[in-house]
Parts: C-alpha cells; structure tokens; sequence
C-alpha cells in the first residue's frame, strides 16, 4: 500500500473517531435525540473492510452504523445533518442514528432489528448474481445478532445459492450488557460457519490493516467465484451500548475497558505509521486537527440546515 | 370469455407478467419442481426455469428479507407464502424492513414486492393453518393489501399488484382455488384501491371480501326472497379501502353489514364502521352491523368450525335488525 | 346501604313505563314488600313494591311522569345515608343539605286517579324533557323536511325513530288537507296504544298474511252453554270459552297452526297458550290440558284483572295463538292481524239467526262467522281450511268439549 493509502485508513479512523465524540456531545445538547449508539473503539473493522471493497460494492450495516456509513463515503456534514433531523440529512431526518442510508456511496441501511438486515444483504446478493453483476455485498452486524434464527436462515440460503456475501462479525464481546460466553454456546463465533459449509476466519479487528488484507483477499477470490465468506473480527466498544448508559458498570469494569484501550485501533496504527517512517507525530497531529474541522464544519452545517420540512411526514410512504 | 378456475386464473397472471418483464421472479417453498403447493406456480419453472421460479428452504423470514434485499437493487420479486399462516414468521421482514425501508431512506429506495399466497379458514385444518390475517397486515403503516374473491379479479389484480412498486400483501382465498368463473382473454388490470357492487340493492350494504363474498351474495339471494334488497360489495382491495363506493352505496341504502372471517376484535370492519360514521353519520338509519369470525382459536371438529365462522344465517339476522325486522 | 328505586322492565317490549301515582312521600318510612308507587306499564297498570326497607328519602319523578326502564325513580335509605352519589348518578344536581326532611316545595301533591279526573290541559303537557332518540338518517330527514321528531311515532329498538318512521310521517302529512288550522290534535299515546302500534306494524308488513273464512252453525253449543248455566251455577261459561276449548281440541290436532315462524325455522309448540284478545290480551295457558270448566274460571278471574289493568305480565304475554272476538259488538265478520310470533289469529264475528238450508227446507238457524289469518310462511290455505273444518265440527257436536 502507498503511504497515502495508509494514510488515507487513518484520516478515514480518525475521522469516524472524532465524529463520534462530537455525537456524545451534542447528544448531552439534545441536538441529536432518540438512541445513539456509538462506534469508538471498532473504526478499524469498518475502515479497513470498506477500503478493500470497489466503490460500487455493497455494504449493510446494523444500528451503530456511523462509523461504516463514513468509511463508506458519506458526507459527515449529511450524517450529522441526519442525525440532528434536519432536510439536508442522508434520509431528510426520517432515518436517524439507527438507520442511515446512501444509496449513492452502496450504503444500504443500518437496521435496528437485530439480525433483522442480514437476510436483506443475502437478497441483494441474490439481486446481483440474478442481474448478473460482479459486485459483492458486505454486511456488517455484531456477534449478538448470531443467535438469532434469521442470521441462520440467511447464512443457509446464501451458502445454498452461493451468494457473493460477506457476512463480517464484529465482535465487540457484548451484546448490550452481556457477554458473547453467556448468549452464545459456540465462544468461538467463527465456527459457527461449519454449519452451513462456510469459509470463515477470525481476525483481530483492532488491525485495520489486518482487516483490510483479510476482506481484500476474501472479497478477490468472492469476485471470481461467488460463494458466502464468515468473517469475525475481535473488536471492542470503549463506550457504552448507547449514549443511555455507561461505559462500564454491573457487567464490565473500568479495568477491562483500560486494558482494551491499551489495544485503540487508532493508537496502535498510529505507531505503527511512525514506526515505519510512514508519518511524523506532526503530520498525524495535522490530520487530527483537520477531521476535527471537517467534524465541527459537519455539525454547524447540521445546525444552520432548516429542520425538515412538516410536509415531509407524509411523504416516501409509497413509491410512485 | 372462457371460464377458468381462480388458480388458473392467478397462473396467467404470473405467466404474463413474468414473460413481459424478466426482473420479476417466483421465489417461495415448492414453487417449482412441486409446482406449487395449490398449483398456482404450475408449469412456471418448465417457462421460466430455476433462476425466476426458486424453491427456498423454509425459511419464511430468509427468503422474505431475500426477496426484499433482491427489491433493493431493481428486482421485482414475488415471494408465495405456502399460506399467510407462515407469513407470520416473516413478520418482522415485512414489517420493520419491507414497508419501512422507503420511508427511513427518506425515499432513496422503493421496494416493490409481492407477497401472496392462501389465507383464511379452511377445513378443518386446525387452528395454526386455519385463520384470517389480514387485519393484522392492514394495520401496517405504508401496507397494501388485496383479497380478490374471484377468478377475473384474481388475475387483474394480481397483475396491478406486480406492477406497482411498493410491498403489497395479496391474499388468495384458500379455499376459492377451486371456483370457476369468467376470465377476460389476455392481458388486462384491475385497478388497486378499487370496490366493487357484486350485486345491487337498495335496503342495506353488505360488504364483503375475499370467500366471504360468495357468502354475502347467497345471504343477499335468500333477503331477495324476503322481499330485501342487498347490495353486496366486493372490497376486493382491503387497503387502500374505496370508500367512495362504500359511501356512495350507504348513502343510498341507509345500512350497513361488515361481513369478515377474521376474529371481532380489532377487525378491518371495525375500522370501516368507523370511517363510515365519520364521513357519513347522517346516512345511516341503524348501527353498522357485523359478521365475524368468533374471537377464539379456530377448533377441529367440523361442527365448532362452523360455529367459529360466519354462516349466510348470520348475515341474514345482521341485515334484518338493520332494518328493524 | 341506600337501595335504588327504579322503573322495572316488566316485558321484553317494554321500553317505558308511566309513574301514575306515589303512594308514599319522601320522608316516609317504608317496608319490603310496600307499595311505593302506582305504574303503568305498556300492558297494565301495577304496583310498584318496595325491594328493602328504609326511609324513602328522594322522589325523583313526579306523578304522571312517563319514565325510560331502568331509569332511577327513587331512593330509600338510612336516615341519615349520604345519598348524594346516587343522586349524582341519576343526574339530578345533590342537594348539599339533603336532609330526611324535604323542602315543602318538593313535596308531590296527591292527585285523583284516572285519566278523567285529570285536567285535559294535563294531556298536552309534556313528560319531562327526554331526548328523542333517533337515527341520525331520521334526524336528518325529520329536519329537512321541517317535521319534529319529538312527534313521531318512533319504532325502533328503544324507542329510537328510525327512517321509517320519518316516512310515515311525511305520507300522512301528506295525505292529511293542507289548511291553515291544524286538521288534528296530537295527543300523547298511551303505553299500550304505542305497543300495538309497534307490534302491529312488526306484523303486517313483514308476516305474509292470508284469511280464510267459514260459518259454523251455533245452535247445539247455545243450547249447551244454556244447560251447563243451569248446572253450573257459579261458573257462567261463554261462547268464548267454548271456542277457546274447541280451539284447544283443534289445535292438538293441528299442530302447525301452534307455531312461530322465527330464524328461518318453523318452532311447533308444546303447549297450547291462547291470547283472548281485547286492548289487553290475557293469556289462557296450557289449555290442551285444561277442561271446559276450568278454562271458563280462568277466563272470567283473567278478564276482570285486566279490566282494572291489574295482569302480571306472564298473564299476558307468551301467546301461541290468538282469538279475537267482536261478535258483542255487532260485527258480522272480520279479519285480525297476526300477532307475531304468532302463526295465526281467528277472527270471530256476532251470533246471528240465518236463514239456512237443512234436509231440503230453509230454517232459521244461530250462526257464527269465523276468519282465520295465517301465516303462509308456515301455513298454507288448504291446511287452514281443515283447521276451520274440524273447529266447526267440535263447535256443531259440542259434548267433545266437556270430554276431558
């Protein structure tokens, strides 16, 4: 990869970083209303995944999906626009934090039903080998929509119809407040893949260039012969499940999460460029500063937009 | 105009349509190689072969979110639910995704699909295979849903349905797969969102859907004999309800009957008393009466069965206390 | 505990029912079983009793008050019970000082009973305003067509006026002169006239009726009748109690004529209960297993009671058949309506002397005209000649009816 491709990983992961933040902010403004789940901790999973993608693949996403609709490509000033329910949102406001789509950039949806959206990115998985098309799907969802029966019934019908998904687990460990060990009776989540004669591999999600090899790879060999890939990346969420509750509390500590950050996605690929002579601290530093920018321009253009418009409620009901 | 039976009729209309457009495909348990569980995909997959007539697995929400993910990218997907009984477990698919996802883009995507299949009570099938469901689809926000009731309507409807473009829950009587009736030659539409007067009449409106139809009709005959005048309208579309010709109607004949299958409580006629009140209050001479299904699980024996359901009996005493008799 | 007083539902049709007279004040004390009060509902005048014991605290309607069923007319309680909840309910404003003692004021004043010892300004006036209940398609039409629907006769359910009833209106409107003083006064009906007209207009309309009519000879059941008077001395039996045992022997035989068309299915009773008809029409129960004698004393104790309006109401209602007899009042002959559901009602005309053929000669006889009308849903004409037939037998060899 060329030095600016890496750094392109790490203005995309600081970006999503810094977007977050300024979330939880003006979430305690009450400029952004309902749940909002927050990405910090995971941006390597959606950044690295997304960069090895082409533009006009696929990509679906559950409720925390922020991260992945900017790594995607989406404009951070429509996002928060979005988020703040404002008519120059993604969605005109009609979406929110939970469901974001980009039909433009191939961002699908976030989906809030858990395990709900993955037999939808089998089906437009299914659309494409109908029409005969060498895009793939990616379809991100946490390792708490596993048990679920529909991520069962998806994962059979798109290893059946060898269907060109990638199904890529983010593991963040819990699924709101309990642990992958306690809701899920295969630990290592990846095997569950066995089942439907799935390739499938886990990897350390907090690599973004871990990440982006293995789904570069996958996603190659998914082009020229189109099956299903099971793809699990150990992650790890630094807040809490929702802007509504804790970092840590009853079912984690504030030592566990300390630990985990030891391992900040962003952190470790940011020595990581200076060890390699990629970057200096300075140039890094510079990239910080301008995402902070590029965050604080989104949300003054989310405040001047003009809420949207009251008629707007009864419209995108039905499709002409 | 040859007669054709109202699985034949729907057959045709699959036929056509899916020879005239090459985006939209069958996808369902044993559409194909089956030929359907009530034949209604017969002879489909010998036309159109396995890449547009797809057995699934069953797997009612997987290939329900398939067909809708497949809706996403362009594809026009019919998905057959074997009976509306399983349509439950897609439930969510239908719900929070099919009939949402228009909306939550704020109109980036459309997504036109087909959801059809049997529904309503048959014999003696026990209470998990035996029930009305569409008054839980028709509470659906951004849901369509059509009952057609015979085999002319069938066909025409189904075509209207494919050729819209949003998700549409097509409900076939289960048990008027068997009737025969007139069928137009060759391609022709019935509007969506349109009733239809079955039978003209003067003293009271008896409206009914899908086999409750051919009941409200032979209740009509009997009232005839009484020297009572029904007119019996086929709603044909469940929602969006025509309520022009509900109220065109009541406004002539002062009454109405709501006759459904389903359960009382909740019930789509429940929601068209009310808008009839609404719009026309001082048409009515007599409270709005109606013929349902018995809020209970549907029984096995032969004889509760018939209980549970309504019976021409019991829209004749529904008609005759509108009219104070 | 207060105990509520309030108009009783004493039948199925009854919707309404006439506060005549109080007999106690408020402030007396009072006994289960007292009567509290005079009533009259749609079929007879009766007293209202006292359910429980206490103080009769509140009237709340004043004599000659027409009152819905079930609507709360008094209340009797402890002494010093707080009554006011109950009041509230009944929607009169509680009194705050509510006491035993009642405001002079409110003290109803006894007046004569009987309709003609009333003032006749006392028949226009009105019973306390009630709204008139009515279709929203009769209230529409009633307006447009400026007619007042306080009145029209309603004939719905619960008194409500229903289209119908605005098309009555309008076609006697219609037919009645156009004139610059009112060609009628309308008068109040009373219960029992608007019970028969309801009923009445439940039969002809929807009842297909058909009439078929005989003479039967008289003379062996008169000259019988004038035996029995002698014998019997303190039960006088009537001609009518002779139909009405003959009636009995015919309609055991007959049995589709004891019957009711309802939901589409032909019921055949049991027993025989035949309605004799006058305003009021007192029920002779069971008379397939009564004789001649005892249906005459039932008669005679039944037709007194309902002269003063005094009938229980399983005494009048419950009806499988009907007899109708104007021979007293000189009509030759005529044609009832059915009383549903009833399958049939016999019209009977005066006893006359005829001149008729017998063995070849003419001779002056006692006869009697009879019209049967049928329900052809369950009838047809064939068998109501037959009924006629055997009846005319039973009425011509009269000792069948002192058999037992």
């Amino acid at each position: 990869m060329s030095p600016a491709e890496l750094l392109e990983l790490y203005r995309q992961m600081l970006l999503i970083r810094r977007f977050e933040e300024k979330c939880a902010e003006m979430y305690a403004l009450a400029k952004i209303g309902g749940f909002c789940h927050l990405y910090i901790g995971e941006e390597a999973v959606a950044v690295g995944a997304i960069a090895a993608l082409r533009p006009d693949d696929y990509v679906l996403s559950a409720y925390r999906d922020h991260g992945h609709c900017l790594a995607k490509g989406s404009d951070p000033k429509r996002v928060m626009a979005e988020l703040f329910g404002k008519q120059t949102g993604l969605c005109k406001g009609k979406g929110g934090s939970m469901h974001l789509y980009d039909i433009e950039r191939r961002f699908m949806g976030g989906y809030a039903i858990v395990g709900g959206h993955i037999a939808l990115a089998a089906g437009v998985a299914f659309g494409l080998t109908y029409q005969q098309q060498d895009q793939v799907v990616l379809c991100f969802f946490g390792e708490g929509a596993v048990p679920t029966g529909v991520f069962h019934e998806a994962m059979n019908i798109a290893a059946l119809w060898k269907l060109p998904v990638l199904f890529l687990c983010e593991n963040n460990r819990y699924g709101m407040g309990t642990p992958v060990e306690r809701a899920s009776a295969i630990y290592d989540i990846a095997q569950t893949a066995h089942a439907y004669n799935m390739g499938h591999s886990t990897i350390d999600g907090m690599d973004v260039l871990a990440v982006r090899d293995a789904v570069g790879r996958i996603v190659t060999e998914m082009r020229l012969t189109p099956r299903p890939y099971f793809l699990e990346a150990r992650t790890y969420r630094f807040m809490g499940h929702s802007m509504s509750d804790p970092a840590h509390g009853h079912y984690r500590t504030k030592a566990e999460i300390d630990e985990h950050k030891k391992r900040d996605p962003i952190l470790l690929f940011g020595q990581q460029l200076i060890s390699r002579g990629v970057a200096g601290a300075d140039q890094l530093k510079a990239i910080d500063a301008a995402m902070q920018t590029v965050v604080q321009e989104a949300v003054d253009f989310a405040d001047q937009s003009p809420p949207t418009a009251p008629d707007e409620l009864l419209t995108d009901v039905l499709a002409p | 105009m040859p007669e054709l039976l109202y699985r034949e009729a729907l057959n045709q209309a699959l036929r056509e349509e899916m020879r005239r457009d090459p985006r939209i495909f069958l996808m369902g348990e044993e559409v194909g190689f089956y030929n359907g569980a009530f034949k209604v995909s017969k002879g489909l997959l010998d036309e159109f072969g396995v890449r547009r007539v797809i057995d699934t697995p069953i797997t009612e929400a997987g290939f329900t979110g398939v067909g809708i993910g497949a809706a996403l990218v362009g594809l026009r997907p019919i998905i057959e639910m074997m009976t509306f009984n399983f349509a439950i477990l897609a439930l969510d698919q239908i719900v929070n995704n099919a009939v949402k996802i228009r909306y939550m883009s704020g109109g980036q995507l459309a997504v036109p699909i087909v959801i059809r299949g049997p529904g309503g009570p048959s014999r003696q099938l026990g209470a998990q295979h035996s029930q009305s469901l569409e008054s839980l689809f028709c509470h659906i926000a951004g849901l369509s849903v059509v009952a057609p009731a015979t085999p002319r309507d069938a066909k025409g409807l189904l075509k209207s349905a494919i050729r819209q473009n949003n998700p549409i829950i097509f409900i076939e009587g289960q048990e008027l797969y068997s009737t025969k009736g007139d069928v137009p030659d060759g391609d022709y539409t019935i509007p969506i969102g349109r009733a239809e007067i079955k039978r003209e009449g003067t003293d009271v409106t008896v409206i009914a859907w899908s086999k409750m139809l051919l009941l409200a009709l032979r209740a009509a005959e009997q009232l005839a004999r009484d020297g009572i005048s029904a007119e019996v309208i086929d709603l044909r579309t469940l929602k969006p309800v025509d309520y022009d010709t509900l109220l065109g109607s009541v406004r002539k004949t002062g009454r109405a009957v709501i006759v459904e299958e389903g359960w009382e409580f909740c019930g789509l006629g429940a929601q068209i008393a009310t808008d009839l009140y609404r719009r026309a209050f001082d048409a009515f001479d007599a409270p709005v009466e109606r013929v349902t299904g018995y809020d209970v699980p549907m029984p096995y024996a032969r004889h509760l069965e018939q209980q549970a359901l309504p019976t021409a009996e019991r829209v004749i005493e529904a008609v005759k206390k509108t009219l104070y008799r | 505990m207060a105990i509520r007083v309030v108009m009783p539902k004493l039948s199925d049709t009854m919707t309404e029912g006439v506060v005549i007279q109080w007999h106690k004040h408020e402030g007396d004390r009072v006994e289960s079983g007292d009567t509290l009060a005079e009533i009259e509902t749609d079929k007879a005048v009766m007293d209202l009793e006292a359910f429980g014991s206490g103080t009769l605290r509140k009237i709340l309607v004043p004599d000659q008050s027409t009152v819905p069923a079930g609507q709360l007319i008094a209340v009797i309680a402890a002494p010093d019970e707080d009554i006011t909840p109950l009041l509230a309910e009944a929607g009169k404003a509680p009194q705050p000082t509510a006491q035993p003692t009642t405001p002079p004021s409110a003290t109803p004043t006894p007046k004569p009973r009987g309709p003609t010892a009333q003032p006749p300004s006392d028949l226009a006036t009105k019973p306390p305003a009630v709204e008139v209940k009515a279709s929203p398609l009769a209230r529409r039409m009633a307006e447009e067509a400026g007619l007042d629907l306080a009145m029209i006769t309603p004939t719905g359910p619960g008194g409500r006026v229903v289209k119908e009833d605005v098309e009555q209106a309008l076609a006697a409107r219609k037919a009645a002169p156009a004139a610059a003083v009112p060609a009628y006064e309308a008068r109040p009906m009373s219960q029992i006239r608007k019970t028969i007209a309801r009923k009445m207009i439940q039969s002809k309309a929807p009842v297909p009726h058909f009439y078929v009519t005989n003479e039967i000879d008289m003379e062996r059941a008169l000259t019988m009748k004038a035996e029995l008077a002698d014998r019997q001395a303190p039960i006088k039996v009537t001609i009518t109690d002779m139909i009405v045992r003959a009636l009995a022997i015919t309609l055991t035989r007959f049995s589709q004529f004891n019957a009711s068309f309802q939901d589409d299915a032909i019921r055949y009773h049991q027993s025989i209960h035949i309605g004799v008809a006058g305003l009021i029409v007192p029920v002779i129960r069971d008379c397939q297993r009564k004789g001649l004698i005892q249906i005459a004393e039932e008669a005679r104790l039944l037709f007194e009671r309902a002269k003063t309006r005094r009938l229980q109401p399983d005494e009048y209602t419950g009806a499988t058949f009907s007899l109708s007899n104007l021979g007293m009042e000189d009509v030759e002959h005529f044609s009832a309506i059915i009383t549903p559901p009833e399958a049939a009602v016999l019209a009977i005309g005066k006893i006359a002397q005829r001149p008729v053929v017998v063995d070849g000669r003419v001779a002056v006889r006692r006869r009697m005209m009879t019209t049967i009308s049928c329900d052809h849903r369950v009838v047809d004409g064939l068998q109501a000649a037959k009924f006629l037939q055997a009846l005319k037998h039973e009425l011509e060899e009269p000792t069948g009816l002192l058999l037992p």
